[in-house]
């Protein structure tokens, strides 16, 4: 009744009977996040932190031990660092900047990502997802030691939902059977399978591609450097028409083969086969098989992340392929972009129509990381002849010339949106400010004479005063920064020669100006705050 | 106004033609194509402006 659909890689969270099983009267908690996957926790952490009551229920008892994301991008190691468990990340992963690109036996180009100075986090760290889910958890954990209102409940399974204007009735399974709780707010991160979505019948529309990926995880000792190497119609051709090798932790490599649409799965998946190509791929080379899956991939989304007090996180919103890691690194940034929002409307600080921002939001950055994966998988898997041939076209000029090297798409880099045209962003007005942090941008990092700036910056509502003394704003926050040094000039003045910025809770930047009065920062905060909404 | 020139601009067409036809001489059809089409993306490139292109690809597509 309660089967695991997968094999649990640690097991954090084992069921225990809770008080609710017993309540005569169904329990009532403010916010329920439904599923414990890397969006789920994430969420719940960053609502606790904020002093929101939360509770997590997850269909199973921890972690799946399938690694799915292997690429955390900078972004992501940021929001983590604001929730308390970015170093445990950035300690156990792989920090990556070259990668090269074969076709056939022919190097046709390489990259550096060479992450410009002065930020606290690398461009990328290469980590299995059960142990990014593990660090959230593990931070869970101490953060409810040290008072933060969270509860994670394992085998509890959500069996359906029943929506109210004002929240929602919650079934629930158990290995002791069923029981039912009410919410306020429903998280739905229960996945791109998402029940609760099927349950209410909402669509999720969008492309499916005609292709899939046999992908290996195997250990071995090898002394390849530390780089990301992908073949377009690899010289060992019977092991698939594009291949990738990439480094993890414990000595364990990424492989993936594209090896076309109509495949059997069952034989494919069966060990000789994997090692025959595995071992075109390193011939002589020694590996034990650690994890294999075969995947197809789409990229779709809801038409809204919000259905009233229901509201779609993560996977649950939308799929990307995932080239160009924009699955799970696009999904903490929505729950970046909900925590903060929520957790004032909670507290009677915003309106609820601040929550509609969410929708639009992260529903535009969506169409943005969508609009990425699609065009890498069309360049990774031509649809048609005639892209095949532009996209060999492509390769065959990179060789020898640098200019055609930029059209070379083996997945782009996860970078976090610019909510250009949000409702929240207020004033832009910095004369010969940098394009980067106009209103909407994800504020930068820069080094600091003790320490990093979006540290320093906090988690609330902030005013960054450089070159100045910032304005007197009773209630608000502010860092200044008296003399700014190289990076944070070219970060946030470039022209200018002093400047307020208005943060948001999530970091990105609310409204700029050259100088502002009270007034003036206080209307761009009501602005952001989503007070001219109501 | 039109990004892209769509006056009369090669001096000795006749030439230019010629260029084309004698580049695709002896080619297979695969290798034909394959040929026109690190031609459109050499000439992208020195194009450079996305205005230009999308008007091209207007103009071809008529
Ligand atoms: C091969 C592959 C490679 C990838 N590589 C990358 C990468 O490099 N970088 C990247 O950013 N992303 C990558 N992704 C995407 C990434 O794995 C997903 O985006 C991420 O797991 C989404 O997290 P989630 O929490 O939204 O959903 P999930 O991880 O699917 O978690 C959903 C959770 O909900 C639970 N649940 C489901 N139904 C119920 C229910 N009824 N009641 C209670 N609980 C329920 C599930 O058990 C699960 O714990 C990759 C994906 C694949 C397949």
């Amino acid at each position: 009744m309660l089967d695991d659909r997968y094999a649990l890689a640690h097991r954090l969270y084992p069921y225990e009977r809770a008080a609710d099983q017993d309540a005569e009267v169904a329990a009532h908690h403010p916010v329920v996040v439904i599923g414990g996957g890397p969006i789920g926790m994430a969420m719940a952490l960053d609502l606790a932190l904020r002093g929101v009551r939360t509770l997590v229920l997850d269909d199973h008892e921890g972690v799946g031990e399938g690694s799915r994301a292997i690429c955390f991008a900078k972004r992501t190691l940021e929001i983590c660092d604001r929730l308390g468990c970015a170093d445990a990340m950035v300690d156990k992963g792989v920090v990556w900047n070259l990668g090269k690109v074969f076709h056939g036996e022919d190097l046709v180009f390489e990259f550096n990502l060479l992450p410009e100075g002065g930020h606290r986090h690398p461009a990328f760290i290469n980590l299995q997802q059960p142990y990014f889910e593990k660090f959230l958890v593990d931070r869970i954990r101490q953060a409810q030691a040290e008072g933060a209102p969270i509860e994670i409940r394992g085998k509890n399974r959500v069996e359906s939902l029943d929506v109210r204007d004002d929240g929602a009735g919650i079934e629930i399974m158990t290995p002791e059977g069923p029981y039912s709780i009410t919410a306020d707010w429903v998280l739905a991160c229960d996945g791109a399978g998402s029940p609760t979505r099927r349950g209410l019948g909402l669509g999720f529309e969008g492309k499916v591609f005609k292709d899939s990926f046999l992908i290996a995880d195997v250990r071995m000792k090898v002394d390849f450097p530390v780089e990301r190497r992908f073949w377009f119609e690899p010289p060992f051709r019977e092991a698939g028409d594009s291949a990738l090798l990439h480094k993890q932790p414990d000595d364990i490599w990424r492989i993936d083969f594209q090896i076309g649409w109509d495949v059997d799965r069952d034989a494919e998946l069966k060990e000789d086969r994997i090692r025959a190509r595995i071992d075109q791929m390193l011939p002589g080379v020694e590996y034990e098989i650690v994890w294999t899956s075969i995947y197809t991939f789409q990229c779709r989304r809801m038409e809204s992340f919000r259905h009233g007090r229901v509201l779609f996180v993560g996977d649950s919103a939308h799929q990307v392929s995932p080239f160009g890691a924009r699955g799970a690194n696009g999904g903490v940034q929505d729950s970046d972009n909900l925590a903060w929002k929520l957790a004032m409307v909670l507290n009677d600080e915003a309106p609820e129509a601040l929550i509609d921002t969410y929708d639009a939001e992260r529903c535009y950055a969506t169409d943005e990381n969508i609009r990425n994966s699609t065009r890498s998988t069309d360049f990774i898997t031509p649809k048609s002849e005639i892209s095949r041939v532009f996209r060999n076209a492509v390769l065959h000029l990179s060789r020898r010339h640098d200019f055609a090297r930029p059209f070379v798409n083996s997945g782009r880099l996860s970078v976090p949106c610019i909510y250009d045209g949000s409702p929240l962003n207020g004033a832009d007005s910095l004369p010969g400010g940098p394009a980067q942090t106009r209103p909407g941008a994800p504020c930068p990092d820069a080094p600091l004479e003790d320490g990093f700036l979006l540290h320093r910056l906090g988690t609330g509502f902030v005013l960054l005063a450089i070159g100045q003394e910032p304005p007197d704003t009773s209630g608000l926050r502010s860092v200044s920064i008296a003399t700014p040094n190289a990076e944070t000039r070219a970060r946030y003045l470039v022209a200018a020669d002093r400047a307020l910025y208005l943060i948001r809770p999530d970091q990105h930047v609310a409204a700029r100006w050259e100088t502002a009065t009270p007034v003036e920062i206080e209307a761009a905060l009501n602005r952001a705050t989503g007070k001219e909404m109501a | 106004m039109s990004a892209l020139v769509t006056s009369r601009n090669i001096a000795i067409p006749d030439e230019a033609y010629d260029l084309l036809l004698t580049a695709h001489e002896g080619l297979t059809k695969d290798e034909s194509d394959a040929l026109n089409a690190r031609l459109i993306l050499t000439l992208f490139n020195h194009v450079g402006d996305l205005d230009v292109i999308r008007e091209a690809i207007e103009v071809a597509r008529q």
